[in-house]
């Protein structure tokens, strides 16, 4: 039975019962990370990989599935290195992958400060802010390359903040205690993005990058147990075609749209690693999310997306709502005696900078009492005016200028006169394909970088080390552990009878094609976008900010219901053969209902609170996130057995030989 | 609000576009002007219609995808990008005419989306420093005073919009052009290749087909990042230079 069946089935008015069941496979016993002291492992792994003649590489063909950070990094520095390179990325330039959006900044362990900071300090402040739930030793590699990662970007022109001595400047971020982030205004992302599509450029022009922009990867194609290439749609002209390759890169992104109203770019999406994981890779942690709590609220039903308002706003502005339900004075009118200001209530040591899941945890609840402001109730004041009657007008304007600008074009309302109102909203997601320490999926030949991976950051990633994440896998690991892939399996595609004629091949396109086909031919009533909006509520009441036994049974219940109403009722206009956004947005979704479907299978099965995950039923007296160590102090990787069928549980157990496991305490 | 759309329709590149009329009601203040748009394409695809295609990916004004020739003006009333802008900049009752960039350089793919791969070929031509991963030095090795790093920021904030081409008459791509030019140029890190950047990126600019610049000034106008016009004549310094000094 070919996959696609899956859906053919799922249109029978039967169609799939809900699964809350799961088997238990055998443990993933090796991640390939060497043993031995730390601090050595990499090198070790480096001078232990083979290598491939520099003279054969040209013959080798590496695809990238994306432009972002991870991948614009990987596809220069493979190309550099001599391999012939074909990307991809769905946006009509590389320039705009979503990594484009990223505000705040990169970590690196320099030590310019000279405050103490180290790469066993960053180390240790990744593994506890993931809440003990990352590999070490992936972990520590990203601390060391950190440093190369500043390098290199200086070095290709990227215009960091510097200070009037025209040294690098930094601040710190996302409540650490040293200086290490490194940041070029409000806009690192962008100009860090820009110094790797830069480098990529470089070698487009050269002839050493084929690219493909506007095109979709929409399956892996996997041949004698090896991935061999991707099936991809040109979104210009609706023309689907097949790309080999020797191996597979995948850096497609986050999958935090699956909640419809997320901070990620309209169209960043989960079909290349749902993909993936359909042909055989192991998708890891799952429900572990990052729910942000500074952001914009939502107006109305036409809300389209989140934005982000830097966290740095938590620095002077104070969190608060009405003490009494229903109270719906403007602020101003709202005396100081009958203000919460919750965060100061119930974390005095930390106040308002308590980290991100515990702020976006108590908006919820604040909000869910009835308490919240603005449209509907959901949103909590961040009031400035202590800080402006404190710092004066033109100190605040100095620090937060470009934000407050953003918030009143966005907004309508002025913040130096109005507290802002803010919510919290889905940002990223840590969970991802599994990948051992060389970043190979389980499928050989298959590897994941950036945010696609679950490496790095366990059940919750500290502010400004995704795109130190990115950048690293991208320039220095990447490229480095795929050619002991290449060099181990020297036979190139081709020379494996790989060809539009295989029979996988024929499968995978035949497959491709009968599920577009099949989105046009329902003709039905509803549009993507509501369905889309609707798995969104679901996943967002039962699958957000706080999750129940109860309410991930519920989700489990309702997802395979409105997939099944989605095939009957979908509408999309137009053909297959054309420019066509709605087919497009169509294919996303129905990847979306089997990602959502696992996202809570693992926060049902994982019965305790780690970082972002947080199960109502696992919490310490004063109602932080209790982790169970005993049980869960593991990475859940997960294989697909086919749509709307239980799948299989692989554990690896995650040690601690470096970094104890502590229970975080921010009261 | 109910408002009046007259919306550039073109289904392929090769074909003869044309405007055409839809009604929207029930637009609230507090909506993007992009998801205004995205009202009407429900309606239309509820009604059996095709949906307008347009380009827009992260909706915060920083990616460059959205490019709408908003009455007459690239991004519309406001400075900023299309996605950016508010309803609330609309009045009840108003008719809003909505086109696609229009610039020989850049052809439509569809409706009111274009092709700006064209700006991608000027980057390829020039627009990096030669550095392979793994050749550079410690970054303090080479301090840069701030105010190079400054004005190499301000040009590195371009967006890649192309709003610059559209705006102008002649179709130039100075502005952009120029932006990534004084960017990589003023910096210690780009100046072994400064002659032979502004060169070919000139050059291929010109390939392009994108018009001559006239110092009408629309550029720097419909700038959402308000890269400066002084760019223009800085970047013409540059290539002075450069031609003054062969590669
Ligand atoms: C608003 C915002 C602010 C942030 N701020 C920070 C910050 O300050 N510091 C920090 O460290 N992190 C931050 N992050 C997180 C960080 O930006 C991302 O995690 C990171 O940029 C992801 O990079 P990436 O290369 O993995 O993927 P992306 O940048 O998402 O790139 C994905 C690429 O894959 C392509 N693609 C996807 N699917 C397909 C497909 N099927 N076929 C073809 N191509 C495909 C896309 O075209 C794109 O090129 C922020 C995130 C957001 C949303
Ligand atoms: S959609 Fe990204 S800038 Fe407008």
């Amino acid at each position: 039975m070919s996959d696609s069946n899956g859906h053919k089935e799922a249109m029978d008015s039967a169609g799939f019962p809900p699964y809350t069941d799961y088997a238990l496979g055998a443990p993933v016993t090796d991640a390939k990370a060497p043993d031995g002291p730390i601090a050595e492992r990499w090198d070790r792994r480096r001078f232990e990989a083979k290598l491939v003649n520099p003279a054969n590489r040209r013959k080798h063909t590496v695809i990238v599935v994306g432009t972002g950070l991870a991948g614009g990094a990987a596809g220069a520095t493979l190309a550099e290195q001599g391999y012939h390179v074909v990307q991809f990325c769905y946006q009509d330039s590389p320039r705009r992958a979503h990594s484009i959006a990223a505000q705040g900044g990169i970590n690196a362990a320099k030590n310019y400060r000279n405050d103490g900071d180290s790469i066993h300090r960053l180390f240790y402040d990744t593994v506890k802010g993931g809440d003990f739930r990352a590999r070490e030793s992936n972990v520590h590699r990203l601390a060391q390359v950190s440093v190369e990662i500043i390098d290199q970007c200086v070095a290709q022109g990227v215009p960091f903040a510097r200070e009037y001595g025209g040294l690098l400047d930094t601040r710190s971020f996302g409540g650490v205690q040293v200086s290490r982030t490194f940041y070029a205004r409000g806009q690192t992302g962008q100009q860090l993005l820009l110094g790797a599509y830069q480098a990529l450029s470089r070698q487009i022009g050269a002839g050493n990058v084929e690219l493909h922009p506007r095109t979709e990867m929409l399956d892996l194609l996997v041949v004698a147990g090896r991935a061999r290439g991707i099936v991809a749609r040109d979104l210009v002209t609706g023309r689907i075609d097949t790309y080999f390759a020797d191996a597979v890169v995948l850096a497609s992104g986050g999958y935090g749209n699956v909640f419809y109203l997320s901070t990620n770019a309209m169209n960043s999406n989960a079909t290349a690693v749902w993909r993936a994981h359909r042909r055989g890779a192991y998708f890891a942690n799952p429900c572990f999310t990052q729910i942000h709590p500074t952001c914009i609220p939502r107006t109305g039903d036409h809300q389209s997306k989140l934005t982000l308002m830097s966290e740095s706003l938590r620095n002077d502005g104070r969190i608060w709502v009405p003490k009494a339900k229903g109270d719906t004075r403007p602020a101003a009118e709202i005396p100081e005696d009958e203000r919460d200001y919750y965060l100061e209530r119930i974390y005095p040591a930390f106040g308002n900078l308590v980290p991100r899941d515990i702020a976006s945890r108590a908006a919820k609840n604040v909000c869910d009492e009835g308490r919240g402001v603005g449209p509907g109730g959901q949103g909590v004041y961040l009031d400035f005016a202590d800080a402006i009657a404190r710092m004066g007008r033109a100190a605040v304007e100095e620090k937060y200028g470009n934000l407050f600008d953003m918030y009143e074009r966005i907004t309508a309302e002025n913040p130096y006169e109005v507290p802002m109102r803010i919510y919290p909203a889905v940002h990223y997601t840590m969970g991802g394909l599994w990948v051992d320490y060389d970043l190979q999926t389980t499928v050989p030949g298959l590897f994941a970088i950036g945010e696609a991976n679950f490496s790095d950051h366990g059940a919750n990633r500290l502010g400004a080390s995704a795109l130190m994440q990115g950048l690293a896998d991208g320039y220095f690991v990447l490229p480095s552990t795929i050619n002991d892939y290449l060099a181990r399996n020297p036979h190139r595609a081709d020379e494996e009878g790989v060809n539009a004629e295989h029979p996988a091949v024929q499968e995978a396109v035949a497959d491709t094609e009968d599920r577009l086909n099949l989105l046009l031919a329902v003709d039905g009533d509803r549009t993507p976008d509501s369905f889309h909006r609707e798995l969104g509520e679901i996943m967002w009441e039962y699958c957000g900010m706080a999750r129940t036994d109860a309410g991930l049974r519920k989700a489990l219940e309702l997802i395979p219901r409105l997939r099944e109403e989605f095939w009957r009722r979908i509408k999309v206009p137009g053909t297959g053969e054309e420019f066509n956004q709605s087919l497009e947005k169509a294919n996303r979704i129905v990847d979306y209902f089997e990602l959502a479907e696992l996202m809570c299978l693992d926060a049902l099965h994982r019965a305790e609170s780690c970082g972002g995950h947080f199960r109502e039923e696992s919490q310490t007296p004063d109602g932080e996130a209790a982790r169970q160590d005993e049980a869960f102090s593991y990475a859940a990787a997960w294989e697909f057995t086919g749509t709307g069928a239980a799948p299989v549980l692989h554990k690896e157990d995650l040690v601690f030989e470096y970094v104890h496991p502590t229970q975080r305490s921010y009261a | 609000m109910k408002l009046t759309l007259r919306v550039w329709r073109q289904r392929t590149p090769e074909a003869e576009g044309a405007m055409a009329t839809y009604e929207v009601d029930g637009i609230s203040a507090d909506m993007s002007f992009l998801e205004m748009l995205d009202t009407l394409n429900e309606e239309l695809i509820l009604a059996g219609d095709d949906p307008v295609a347009f380009d827009h990916d992260c909706r915060e004004g920083i990616c460059g995808a959205c490019s709408l020739v908003i009455n007459g003006e690239a991004h519309g009333p406001e400075r900023t990008t299309t996605c950016q802008l508010h309803m609330r900049s609309f009045r009840d009752g108003d008719t809003i005419d909505i086109e696609p960039w229009r610039a020989a350089a850049f052809p439509v793919v569809r409706d009111l989306v274009v092709d700006r791969s064209a700006f991608d070929r000027v980057i390829q031509a020039g627009g990096y420093v030669s550095v392979p991963t793994g050749a550079a030095p410690e970054a303090h090795a080479t301090p840069v005073p701030k105010a190079d790093a400054d004005f190499a920021f301000e040009h590195a904030e371009c967006i890649g919009c192309g709003a610059c081409v559209a705006a102008c008459p002649n179709g130039s791509a100075m502005l952009f052009t120029s932006a990534k030019v004084n960017h990589l140029n003023v910096l210690p890190q780009g100046a072994p290749e400064r002659e032979s950047r502004v060169l070919d990126m000139v050059e291929a600019m010109d390939a392009e087909g994108f018009g001559g610049c006239t110092n009408t000034g629309e550029c720097a106008v419909a700038c959402p990042k308000g890269i400066p016009l002084p760019s223009i004549a800085a970047m013409n310094r540059e290539y002075l230079r450069a031609t003054m000094r062969g590669r």
